[in-house]
């Protein structure tokens, strides 16, 4: 038996499009595809995390009507939809130029918080994501002078 | 009629998805001198357009969300360093003190020493989400120092 997080879900505005940015630029696997009439079931996962999958969901009907649907495309696009996930990685700067040079959308360079290197980026519709590496963290052992105008 | 609104709803995430490219801009260059050409061109319009659709896109004039930015990150300069009021005024952009505290006041509700003064200790969690949170509204009651939402009853 086993309690954990196994899919998450996100707003894409076209399926194939997101597989191009998720899987081509990203590295993304895909886990499973399949058609199932009223919907394509759409998820991938990080490699080597088969166990969490995230929904690569279109929004429209039968689920959404179509006002609803242009809205939720509305906020996608406007950037409102939150973050899609906060992936860790052994080496924020090599990934960023690794993705970067793919044509990947950064919003942030990597840069040193005090919880670790943090980054950010947009997938082609305006979701947010986030690459970074965490340290542990200890609230007690927080010092003001880590952060600086350049690190924040 | 369906695909009319449908060729129209499309035509706004387009826009959309390009002004958002224009706002990543501001978030990311606000110390910067940012002219609305440059930010004009990043979202693909012309400049007689740009702010008026920047602001049917998010509510407010992209110079109004610069200022909001620019006042977010003195006021984590503030909270979080010894720098001078006068050293933060120019490292968030601004090009004079006058116009930073004149700004800085009318959106905080309180000149910058004395939020600096009063301010708490927001530095546990994720800048990302104080920069999102406690970056002054545009929309809806003022936040006092300590983020709370003030009402009528508070006061």
């Amino acid at each position: 038996m086993s309690n954990k997080v196994t899919h998450s879900q996100v707003f894409v505005l076209d399926q194939d499009e997101a597989l191009d940015f998720y899987v081509g630029k990203l590295g993304f696997e895909v886990n499973q595809d399949v058609d199932l009439g009223f919907m394509r079931w759409l998820t991938v996962s990080f490699p080597g995390q088969p166990e969490h999958q995230i929904l690569l969901e279109k929004p429209g009907p039968p689920a959404h009507d179509e006002g609803t649907a242009e809205q939720v495309r509305e906020l996608v696009t406007k950037g409102a939809m939150g973050a899609v996930a906060i992936i860790e990685v052994d080496d924020v700067h090599a990934t960023y130029e690794d993705w970067k040079a793919k044509g990947v959308e950064f919003t942030e360079e990597p840069t040193e918080r005090p919880y670790g290197v943090d980054c950010g980026l947009r997938d082609p519709f305006g979701n947010h994501l986030r690459i970074g590496t965490s340290k542990a963290w200890n609230p007690d052992q927080f010092d003001p002078a880590d952060f600086t105008a350049e690190n924040v | 009629m369906f695909r009319d609104n449908r060729r129209m709803s499309r035509a706004t995430e387009i826009s959309n998805r390009h002004m958002l490219r224009a706002r990543d801009a501001i978030d990311r260059d606000y110390a910067e001198s940012l002219e609305i050409p440059m930010l004009a061109e990043i979202a693909h319009v012309s400049q007689a357009h740009f702010i008026r659709v920047f602001k049917s896109t998010f509510g407010e004039t992209p110079h109004r969300y610069l200022q909001r930015r620019r006042v977010e990150r003195a006021m984590f300069l503030l909270r979080e360093t010894e720098r001078s009021v006068t050293e933060i005024c120019f490292e968030v952009g601004f090009g004079s003190l006058g116009t930073f505290s004149r700004t800085f006041t009318a959106i905080v509700g309180e000149p910058p020493t004395t939020y600096r003064w009063r301010a708490a200790d927001l530095t546990k969690v994720p800048s990302c989400f104080t920069k999102a949170w406690t970056r002054p509204s545009s929309f809806g009651p003022p936040l006092s120092s300590f983020g709370e939402a003030k009402t009528d009853r508070g006061q």
